[in-house]
């Protein structure tokens, strides 16, 4: 490279730099990279195929229920009840802080086990520090005639599936 | 024979492969024992000289020394537990008995290592207790008192990381419950909650994911914190003793001060 002439020199804006502009550049790349970065993390950690059971229940038919009783699906988490008005299911899991509640034929509640959160079978606080009443699940009729159960669908509670 | 003995250490040490590693050479004057603490990666973090009373029993009870050495305990211990410990469903729990009741020493290394963590997280407290009742947190030393602080929510971390290990029912629901917590944080709790297990529930995912926490990120954060803490020490001064501070003296100079503004 021949030495800049004092003219080129003169020629260049007095707001213009190379070195400002380099840096620019480059911490504009690294910022880029470093938001990207983050990005793939997170896409990188949430799991995109889970191996957990299906929220989708088969519930078998709905006449293996006797009339008035609560049965528990532990392996699903959740109740399913034969009522008067008809049939419902309710999310066993806790709305304190998660654990599985269990269902007490002789008090006719269902107790959680963690932390003393008690409720009715049609899901509605007792006491305990649980802030909310179990979920109502939605629940319908295969083509088959079984009882079916979507455990990840909340319905407003008192909705009763009849038969 | 002591005599004999003496000068064999006095010739190993004058060798020249020990000169070698540890090059501060054999004499005993205040510069050579300067230097042996200069010189060695690990003590250069400490000062080369302290005052008598900073390492008095009664300055700091010994309580972060007490500390790190449960941690380096459960670093060894750990690492040796690794080797019978698988992070998967069905062979977590029956690894966990196989070392209670099958491996030579097993319970003993497994006993170790939960004490001493039960030990770390009271002598973690402990030691912050001493500090903030002492005041040894004040200028020039907060901001080893914030590293401190960050090392208490490592060593909380740990803590409950290695409780989902056992993978039994106490575990099991111990992370159940102490994971929905953080779906309490707001907007992105429940994001939280779905990375830190790994999926909707406390399964495979979030075993394999509390067991690398446990094991690899949490304590290389720990070393990491450790050593900037124990350098602070010899930046910030020393350790921090009552008798050091000319405390009495600049509260009277600021009271007159205060005075004469009036």
């Amino acid at each position: 490279m021949s030495e800049p002439t004092p003219a080129t020199a003169q020629k260049l804006p007095s707001d213009f730099d190379r070195r400002a502009f380099l840096t620019t550049i480059g911490l504009g790349s690294l910022g880029i990279a470093a938001a990207g970065t983050v990005v793939f993390s997170y896409e990188y950690l949430s799991p995109n195929v889970l191996y957990e059971p299906s929220a989708i229940i088969n519930a078998g038919k709905p006449e293996s229920f006797a009339l008035n009783s609560v049965t528990m699906d532990v392996n699903s988490g959740i109740y399913l009840v034969r009522a008067d008005e008809g049939y419902f299911a309710l999310n066993a899991v806790c709305t304190h802080l998660g654990c599985l509640t269990a269902w007490n034929q002789d008090l006719g509640i269902i107790a959680c086990p963690c932390h003393g959160s008690k409720f009715r079978r049609t899901g509605e606080k007792i006491e305990g520090p649980a802030p909310k009443p179990l979920q109502w699940l939605k629940t319908w009729v295969s083509d088959e005639g079984d009882l079916m159960v979507d455990r990840s669908i909340d319905i407003p509670p008192l909705q009763y599936l009849r038969i | 024979m002591t005599v004999k003995t003496a000068a064999m250490v006095d010739k190993l040490r004058a060798s020249r492969v020990w000169r070698s590693v540890f090059r501060s050479g054999t004499g005993n004057s205040t510069l050579h024992r300067a230097l042996a603490i200069q010189q060695n990666i690990f003590l250069h973090l400490f000062s080369a000289k302290v005052r008598k009373r900073m390492v008095r029993f009664s300055a700091t009870w010994y309580l972060g020394t007490l500390t790190f050495g449960t941690f380096l305990i459960l670093v060894i211990t750990g690492i040796l537990l690794m080797l019978y410990y698988h992070p998967s469903v069905p062979q977590a729990y029956a690894d966990m008995k196989d070392l209670q009741f099958v491996v030579s020493s097993g319970l003993f290394l497994r006993n170790l290592h939960r004490w001493s963590a039960q030990l770390m997280v009271f002598l973690v407290f402990a030691h912050m207790f001493k500090v903030f009742y002492r005041g040894a947190y004040r200028t020039p030393r907060e901001f080893n008192w914030v590293i401190g602080v960050v090392l208490l929510i490592i060593t909380l971390l740990l803590s409950y990381t290695g409780y989902l290990l056992p993978w039994d029912q106490l575990a099991f629901w111990a992370i159940t419950v102490g994971s929905n917590l953080s779906s309490a944080v707001p907007f992105v709790g429940n994001k939280i909650h779905f990375l830190l297990l790994g999926g909707n529930q406390v399964n495979a995912n979030a075993l394999l994911r509390f067991y690398v926490l446990h094991c690899v990120v949490l304590p290389l954060a720990a070393i990491l914190f450790i050593a900037v803490h124990f350098w602070r020490i010899r930046k910030d001064g020393g350790l921090y003793v009552q008798q050091s501070e000319p405390k009495p003296q600049q509260a009277k100079d600021t009271a007159s001060a205060a005075t004469e503004v009036k």
